[in-house]
């Protein structure tokens, strides 16, 4: 019976419906926050089968070289995996991509090569549409992760690099890619073209990234980890192998949702964050910029700010990217841990593009022990900020303008922000007055219950903590 | 074989809704450790790799092949490590009570 059911083939399709059940599941569990380790791992076990069952299915002739390839990389993952910090994880994430994309454009391309040397009346129009598609979306994942990884990582500039007729530019290039593509699905399997295609795809990809922002990189990482999951589905299509398929197709959708919520928690679309950058025209930008500094605002001294929180009893701490970027989030856990000793409840509000992926700002926080249940989304905290005594803002800004609440004129109006404004007090950890990504003036700065306090994140928490003691 | 194409396309589609319906309504605690997560399982692409390295023709293909291989695993492992670590940290409560 064992015997025949090998022979029938069946073995794998039926562990290839096992591995898909296991990767919906798993996808599933990750979804809540009790169950996602358990979640992450049903995935890792349906990898596992999904592997398994290919390497014993194909009697294989290069079995050594690839579970040399398999212990390569396996190597290279544990090690990245276990070293990275947790302010790293956007990079280590897009980095991953990259890899993704680039492994499924190498299969694209392989096939490329390997029916081009045969005789050509013998492949299928449906295998050269995918074996382009694998290749185009390979490649742009894989380049454009790399310039997202550059950007991260502080090896080039975060700022939106802006080439003259960018657009344009961007436009004419994806048109000729396509000729291309047609050229060789329709006329001919030209080598010459075929390896004109691949360059002009790794352009498009960093074309993509470079004109994009910091502030708008949780949109890419969203927008790139999608791509990975459509490559590895446009690889499957190319084999001819289904989980490739279904794995791939699940992993696009997630990250296309992702990009969604992003894009609405950041009141733009998709489109204007590939093709626009914020803040609108220069007019807007410099009419606020001469306003900057002359309105008065209210000035902090440490031991002021202390007492305050030293006597509040309700505090919502709101964490900003500049709160990353100082990497202060343990010492906002020992200042909280502090107050919450003396009596005090706390709440931590976290907008949706805090940080610099989706949930980035949770981790750092998960990482520094803060318990999960006491973050709380914007839907959930915005109606408490009229009960909070204190709200503390340490390095956002934008997220916390009231203008994109109740200025229509504003560039950023009906964004979705926090409403800070409404707690009795607010202490603004800052290190200057100057504007957010969105390059306009916060009017929450200059409003009567805000108190500034002009320092850097970590310096100023921990210089509070020590004045709440000594008090 | 183009039968076989449409039946690709038909779970492709399928397994997309699936997809929107499972990340709809993740709260953004978990953003970030579902997108490690979804990026490790586009590592999907690993079985390709092993197919293509087995089949492999010409030493182009064999090196093609064997890149994909690995890095499609570093993305795989390290993918789920990454995430499982991320996850062990979160918590209900803190550890000291």
């Amino acid at each position: 019976m064992i015997e025949t059911l090998f022979d029938n083939d069946l073995i794998t399709p039926i562990s290839y419906i096992g591995s898909t059940v296991l990767f919906i599941l798993g996808l599933k569990l990750l979804g809540s926050p009790v169950t996602a380790r358990k979640g992450n791992l049903l995935a890792s076990v349906a990898m596992l089968v999904a592997v398994l069952t290919t390497l014993i299915d194909k009697t294989s002739i290069s079995l050594n070289l690839i579970l040399t390839g398999v212990l390569i990389g396996s190597v290279i993952g544990a090690i990245l995996a276990r070293m990275v910090k947790m302010t790293a994880m956007p990079q280590l994430v897009a980095a991953f991509n990259g890899f993704g994309g680039a492994a499924s454009a190498f299969i694209a391309i392989s096939q490329y090569f390997y029916y081009s040397s045969a005789d050509e009346s013998t492949i299928p129009i449906t295998i050269v549409i995918s074996i382009m598609l694998g290749s185009i979306i390979g490649l742009i994942t894989f380049s454009g992760s790399m310039i997202a990884f550059g950007k991260l990582q502080d090896i080039l500039p975060g700022q939106p690099i802006k080439l003259p007729f960018q657009n344009s530019v961007s436009t004419i290039l994806v048109l000729v890619t396509l000729s291309l593509a047609m050229y060789l699905v329709g006329v001919d399997l030209d080598t010459n073209i075929f390896i004109l295609f691949i360059i002009l795809s790794l352009l498009l990809g960093i074309l993509l990234v470079n004109p994009i922002g910091g502030a708008d990189m949780p949109v890419v990482i969203s927008l790139l980890n999608s791509y990975s999951g459509l490559a590895a589905a446009a690889a499957g299509f190319v084999v001819g192998n289904i989980i490739l398929i279904v794995a791939g197709a699940l992993v696009g959708a997630a990250g296309l949702i992702l990009t969604q919520i992003m894009t609405r928690a950041m009141h733009r679309s998709i489109w204007n964050v590939i093709f626009g950058t914020f803040g609108g025209s220069a007019d807007s930008q410099a009419n606020t910029g001469d306003s900057i500094g002359e309105r008065p605002v209210r000035r902090g001294e440490v031991d002021d700010i202390a007492m305050m929180l030293s006597y509040a009893k309700t505090i919502v701490i709101v964490p900003g990217y500049g709160l990353a970027v100082a990497q202060a989030q343990h010492q906002i856990r020992e200042i909280s841990d502090l107050l919450e000793k003396r009596g005090a409840e706390i709440k931590y509000a976290i907008h949706p593009v805090a940080g610099r992926m989706p949930g980035h700002m949770n981790v750092l926080l998960a990482e520094a022990d803060v318990p999960y249940t006491k973050l709380y989304d914007l839907d959930e905290i915005n109606e408490s900020f009229s009960s909070t005594e204190v709200a503390i803002v340490v390095g956002a800004n934008d997220v916390t303008n009231p203008a994109a609440r109740d200025e229509p004129t504003s560039p950023i109006y009906g964004m979705p922000i926090l409403n800070v404004d409404q707690a009795k007090q607010v202490v603004v950890i800052k290190r200057s007055l100057s504007p957010g990504f969105a390059g306009i003036d916060n009017d929450l700065f200059y409003a009567q219950n805000t108190t500034m306090l002009f320092a850097d994140a970590k310096v100023a928490i921990t210089e509070l903590s020590r004045a709440i003691q000594e008090s | 074989m183009e039968n076989s194409a449409l039946l690709y396309i038909y779970l492709f589609i399928l397994a997309s809704f699936i997809g929107f319906e499972l990340i709809n309504k993740v709260p953004p605690t978990l953003h970030t450790p579902l997108m490690s997560g979804a990026n490790a399982i586009s590592g999907i692409t690993l079985v390709g790799a092993i197919l293509i390295l087995d089949q492999s023709s010409s030493d182009l293909n064999s090196i093609l092949g064997l890149a994909a291989v690995v890095l499609a695993t570093v993305n795989v492992v390290g993918g789920f490590m990454v995430t499982d670590r991320m996850l062990q940290m979160f918590r209900q409560t803190n550890k000291n009570e």
